[in-house]
């Protein structure tokens, strides 16, 4: 045990790394805020501020005003938390399989998850677009699940198969000499303990729908079914000039969801964990 | 044993609960699913719609563009018009998918340097026998010459804006330099020894912002005579780089590498970038589109004096290019006369004054440049106005294979000559060596 334990010195440093890395990841968010309550004057300082001097809501206003803030956003939340639910239901069996039975096809499968993660957006928006238009699911959120779910299922898949097999298949074999039958193993013993993964990956794909802008932005045409990425562009005019002040207040607004759903579910997510841990 | 299953039983409650709303959200986001094979449709009644894209994302601009597709859906019950606002960061990509999947909006607004690979490729509808004569006679030919490509005309020029020079008003009036006008501009060999005079002590006579650094070179290089690109009988297309295509570039390089009269760090910087050194009284200039004066009427401290001046002028006075904003008519749209009604009526003189002032630039319809409105001393519309007749189509939108030339050899060799990295006689051999390496795949 004492070779685990760190000096006093080195304990310091990796607090003082720590707090730079989250400095790091925090800063962009701090300046979104700062600048969402910052009035035009104070945007174009030569000397910013952190805290606004005049603080106001105008920002606030002025994009609830001009964009359908609010019926984006219902939209984001369909699509994401539809894209979310279906994926996981969908990989869930899949990993499964894939992390129990070592065949050749599970393999294969492995493998096609990784290769799928190369294609870039580009090269597939014009042929999904062209089977989206023959299924009739242009412009519609629906069509856009489907498209997201495809999107999150191998990245999903793979964080899935490794939750599974972290799972000692020890326990699934002592229920079944309990008496168990495989239903009864898989709801009693191996759901419960795959309950952070489930979470971490649904929470996965309902961030990446959420912020997805591409494929929103093709495949909806009319205002009442564009999502929020695609409305904060509407902020952005001609050459990268930018309405700051309300982008900033509209943007501030759009990760607030993924910090909410975030915040709720990590303790859930660590306290799997630590519970897997125990049992196994 | 009951009391054990309730909390289950409320949970699932719960979740059903849920699923239905999830499922009510889910129809409410279905609907029309748009599977007409183009942007516009026909209703049983025989009501037409339109798809409009628009791109105007400034609050006044958005709400003139609105007001006008009322007024428009008012007077014609038979030829609805469905306003869609796009997005200038990704309207090709969009557009692009848009076209090829068969789905593209009925009238498209965009810029002409955007055209050329939709007009080539056949997505926009040859607007000559389709627009009324009252909208032909109104635009000036140097205007149409922008979206004209091949012997087709993909675009309606509507709105546009020279690249002026905002100038600190307070710092010039008190540095005693003759202020420039329309009439009697300043040489680019005067700007150059004015931005030397004004120069101080972490003070610049002028701040270049040039992210951008090819379009702004190019264009304000007409002035002096520049084209840059060379189009042969056969209809190829050379770089060659005169005498008359240095004069800009080399006042740029000497003002930043060899006066000091411009700040070296806004070299890579775009327009907004530069204003807060430009209120904080940095830059006596700054060399911007026209249409920038609404940022600066709303982020400029309060009693900061500013004023526009024309940009220098060379051999061929103030003539630059520019790349108007355009409204075009999708090739696959059933409607295209109806689409080309609406544009008639969206760009009638009073309706293109009201887009011009929402957008704050200049129209190129002859009659609405005429408006009072866009004569004003306020904002220095009248400047701006008066650089109208100077304004031609940018010099290289109707080249093909300008993108690549433009990214991979135009772009870097600009900027590292405007830093002081490399010479003249290099950045020529860049441009003209490399660049005709790159036209000449296009040319086969």
């Amino acid at each position: 045990m004492s070779m685990l334990r760190t000096s006093r010195p080195a304990r310091a440093g990796q607090y003082v790394a720590l707090l730079a890395y989250l400095v790091f990841l925090a800063f962009p968010f701090l300046w979104l805020v700062s600048t969402a309550f910052k009035p035009p004057r104070e945007l174009a300082s030569l000397h910013p501020t952190w805290i606004p001097k005049d603080p106001t809501l105008a920002n606030f206003r002025q994009a609830f005003d001009e964009q359908p803030l609010l019926g984006a956003a219902l939209n984001s939340l369909v699509a994401a938390i539809g894209a979310a639910l279906i994926a996981v239901v969908i990989a869930t069996p899949m990993a499964y399989v894939m992390a129990r039975r070592r065949t050749l096809l599970a393999r294969a499968a492995t493998g096609w998850v990784v290769v799928s993660q190369a294609f870039p957006f580009v090269l597939v928006i014009i042929p999904l677009f062209l089977v989206l238009k023959e299924l009739r699911l242009i412009n519609s959120v629906p069509g856009l699940i489907m498209v997201y779910v495809v999107w999150a299922l191998p990245f999903a898949l793979w964080m899935l198969v490794g939750y599974v097999r972290a799972v000692p298949a020890e326990l699934e074999e002592a229920a079944a000499v309990d008496g168990a039958g495989r239903v009864r193993t898989l709801v009693s013993v191996v759901a419960p303990l795959l309950a952070p993964g489930l979470v971490a990956t649904a929470l996965f794909a309902f961030i990446s729908a959420w912020n997805e802008f591409f494929f929103a932005l093709v495949l909806l045409k009319t205002p009442e079914k564009q999502t929020l990425p695609v409305v904060l562009t509407h902020f952005i005019g001609a050459e990268g000039v930018a309405d700051l002040g309300p982008l900033a207040a509209a943007a501030f607004l759009a990760t607030l969801p993924s910090l909410v759903v975030f915040a709720i579910i990590q303790k859930r997510i660590t306290s799997g964990m630590l519970a897997g841990a125990v049992k196994s | 044993m009951h009391t054990r299953f309730r909390p289950a039983l409320m949970r699932t409650r719960i979740l059903l609960a849920l699923a239905a709303v999830f499922g009510l959200l889910l129809t409410g986001c279905t609907g029309d699913n748009g599977g007409s094979g183009s942007g516009s449709g026909s209703g049983s009644d025989g009501r037409i719609t339109l798809r409009f894209q628009s791109l105007a994302w400034q609050k006044e601009s958005v709400e003139a563009n609105k007001e006008l597709v009322e007024e428009w859906n008012a007077a014609h019950p038979d030829v609805q018009v469905e306003y869609v606002q796009g997005s200038w960061d990704s309207v090709h990509d969009q557009l692009l998918t848009s076209f090829e999947g068969g789905e593209a909006p009925d009238i498209i607004h965009d810029a002409s340097d955007d055209l050329a690979d939709f007009a080539y490729g056949g997505y926009l509808a040859d607007l000559r026998e389709l627009l009324p004569q009252r909208l032909r006679e109104e635009i000036p030919d140097r205007s149409w010459e922008t979206a004209t490509f091949g012997d087709g005309i993909y675009g309606v020029p509507f709105l546009q804006e020279p690249r002026v020079l905002i100038a600190n008003a307070t710092w010039l009036k008190e540095s005693g330099v003759r202020i420039p006008t329309p009439e009697k501009p300043w040489s680019w060999e005067e700007f150059r020894q004015i931005t030397k005079e004004l120069r101080g002590d972490g003070r610049y006579g002028v701040a270049w912002p040039l992210k951008e650094p090819v379009s702004a070179t190019l264009n304000l290089s007409l002035s002096a005579g520049g084209r840059i690109f060379h189009r042969g009988e056969d209809g190829r297309v050379e770089v060659r780089f005169d005498t008359a295509d240095e004069v800009v570039p080399r006042t740029v390089h000497d003002q930043v590498a060899t006066d000091r009269s411009a700040s070296g760090t806004t070299l890579g910087m775009g327009g907004s970038d530069t204003l807060p050194g430009f209120f904080a009284g940095k830059y006596a200039m700054v060399p911007l589109g026209f249409s920038y004066r609404q940022q600066i009427v709303q982020q400029a401290p309060k009693g900061f004096d500013w004023q526009v001046l024309p940009a220098p002028a060379g051999a061929d006075g103030l003539t630059q290019g520019v790349s108007p904003q355009t409204l075009s008519i999708a090739e696959d749209s059933p409607h295209k006369k109806e689409a080309a009604r609406f544009i008639d009526f969206l760009l009638r003189p009073e309706n293109m004054v009201r887009l011009a002032l929402g957008d704050w630039m200049l129209p190129t319809g002859k009659k609405a440049l005429s408006d009072p409105a866009l004569h004003t001393e306020k904002y220095d519309w009248a400047t701006g106005t008066a650089l109208a007749e100077h304004l031609r189509s940018a010099p290289a939108q109707s080249v093909r294979g300008y993108p690549e030339w433009k990214d991979k050899v135009a772009t870097p060799a600009f900027q590292e000559y405007y830093s002081g990295a490399i010479t003249l006689d290099e950045l020529r051999e860049r441009l003209v060596e490399d660049g005709n390496l790159v036209l000449a795949r296009y040319q086969r």
